[in-house]
């Protein structure tokens, strides 16, 4: 109960601040299992795809979060877990277990993943730093997932790097043609092609 | 029931016009189907609905209903304007005092009914303190640009909209509790100017006007929609403090302000390359495509009406 109010309150905020509407560019919202990857940008970002999702869908996407930042304090604990129901994952990796194993598990479950693949947020615009390998082992153990593009706008605006509060600013979610991992396609092919594609969305966008 | 009886009459008005161009309006829509100029006044319609029911709700609540309705267009025009600037991480602080800071207490001194603070808060106090606040993050790149934007921002979007409620502070003898009607007069002679000169464009426009800033602006749309906004607006003269002459002539000034307001809000869209200020939310117009006449005419509407009609 308390989870839906504070849901609620989280999506109508990102409203109010960014007006945040959702474009659908070469796919359309579907329960089709999917891994949407965006480019990383803010804090806000998390919030604003998550917004943007309609709500039938936005139940069972959880977006994947570090470990180090969301296990400080028991504000942040709640809403990682109960609210937004986030795959939380080491930044610092264990040689012991695999990272992308959470990820897998809630792929198992029928789950979509929210990810960013840059690993931390950019500078911004048209920058993407280069993206962690984790996206393309998670495609490798389930390959039938698709990966839907996601790019993010303005919200390196609303609440840049070292900002504490936000601005309120139009903000656009733009949604691409999913992408699926040939069989056999090495590393820097996908990661490459997966730039691409959110790269191609920027230009529409 | 705060307003005077003449203001339902005003209401129902509007409320009789709007359902007639909603059936003209999807007439249309099933003659031509998926024309755009059809669509274009469909969705002006549909604006018109939302105008209608927020400001009319709001008159028949109070003034503070009026001057909250109109500080969150302030907020929500803003919005649309910083979007498009060049400003970034630098102004954050300055932005986010222009939102936060400055809306509230432009609307809170119309509230407080401070006209000689009101009038210079934002073009004395926040265009001289928000740069002061950019300068601090020491970023220099391009910072006469961003200074200007934000100044304009303000001066547009929270500035101007915010002589729209002020008219509701004007003491005129015999029109005490009226002012509301002021208000509805000032926004139906901008609208409909608006409205008038598209449909006079659409129906002889053949000259353009600016072709540099506006691809759709006509002379002959510009002559019609005056002349009958100002025919409107004088007829509409029993329900302002104005003689039918004067109501002309207040609203021939207004028409021409929006007018040339309009334009010059179309050159900056030009200068942004975007096509209208809602750019972000798709196939809708933002805030200020609506806002941008009433923008520039309600402080010259209001100053006149100050100086020539409050004693």
């Amino acid at each position: 109960m308390l989870e839906r109010v504070v849901s609620t309150s989280i999506t109508t905020g990102a409203w109010l601040l960014t007006g945040v509407h959702p474009r659908w560019s070469g796919s359309a919202p579907s329960e089709t299992q999917r891994i949407y990857f965006a480019n990383h940008t803010s804090h806000m970002d998390f919030v604003l795809l998550w917004s943007a999702l309609p709500a039938r869908l936005r139940q069972r996407a959880r977006p994947v979060a570090a470990r180090e930042y969301w296990s400080r304090g028991a504000v942040r604990r709640y809403m990682i877990h109960r609210v937004f129901r986030g795959v939380v994952v080491d930044r610092i990796v264990d040689r012991l277990e695999s990272p992308i194993a959470p990820m897998v598990d809630a792929l198992d479950e029928g789950d979509s993943l929210i990810l960013f693949p840059e690993g931390t947020r950019g500078p911004g615009g048209s920058e993407l730093l280069p993206f962690k390998a984790g996206i393309f082992h998670v495609a490798k153990a389930r390959p039938n997932v698709e990966l839907v593009p996601v790019w993010m706008e303005n919200s390196h605006r609303v609440m840049p790097k070292g900002a504490v509060l936000p601005i309120p600013l139009l903000c656009s979610v733009t949604f691409g043609a999913g992408i699926h991992l040939y069989s056999g396609e090495d590393k820097a092919a996908f990661l490459g092609r997966l730039r691409a594609a959110l790269l191609g969305l920027r230009r529409e966008s | 029931m705060s307003i005077p009886q003449d203001g339902w009459w005003v209401l129902g008005g509007l409320f009789a016009a709007l359902v007639i161009g909603s059936v003209v309006g999807f007439v249309l829509h099933l003659l031509a189907p998926g024309s755009t100029a059809v669509e274009n006044i469909n969705a002006r319609i549909k604006g018109w609905w939302a105008i209608i029911v927020l400001v009319g709700g709001a008159g028949v609540v109070g003034s503070g209903a009026v001057i909250i309705l109109f500080g969150f267009i302030s907020l929500f025009a803003l919005r649309e304007f910083i979007t498009v600037t060049r400003t970034g991480r630098a102004d954050h602080a300055a932005l986010f005092a222009s939102f936060f800071l400055v809306i509230p207490a432009q609307y809170a001194l119309i509230w407080a009914d401070w006209y000689g603070l009101f009038t210079i808060f934002i073009p004395v106090y926040a265009f001289l303190i928000l740069p002061i606040l950019a300068m601090r993050s020491e970023d220099s790149k391009n910072f006469l640009t961003r200074t200007a934007e934000t100044q304009w921002g303000l001066l547009i979007s929270v500035y101007c909209v915010s002589y729209v409620p002020a008219l509701l502070t004007l003491r005129i003898p015999q029109y005490e509790g009226r002012s509301i009607l002021l208000l509805a007069f000032l926004i139906i002679v901008v609208q409909s100017s608006d409205i008038l000169q598209f449909i006079c464009g659409k129906l002889f426009g053949r000259h353009l006007i600016a072709p540099a800033v506006s691809p759709s602006k006509t002379v002959e749309g510009f002559v019609g929609g005056v002349l009958l906004a100002t025919l409107l607006g004088a007829a509409m003269w029993r329900i302002t403090p104005f003689n039918p002459l004067q109501a002309a002539g207040m609203s021939l000034v207004i028409t021409l302000m929006g007018f040339l307001g309009g334009l010059v809000m179309s050159a900056i869209k030009r200068d942004r390359q975007v096509k209208d200020w809602g750019r972000l939310v798709e196939g809708h117009g933002g805030v200020l495509d609506r806002l941008d006449s009433i923008c520039v005419s309600a402080p010259i509407f209001f100053h006149l009406t100050r100086y020539l009609f409050v004693p």
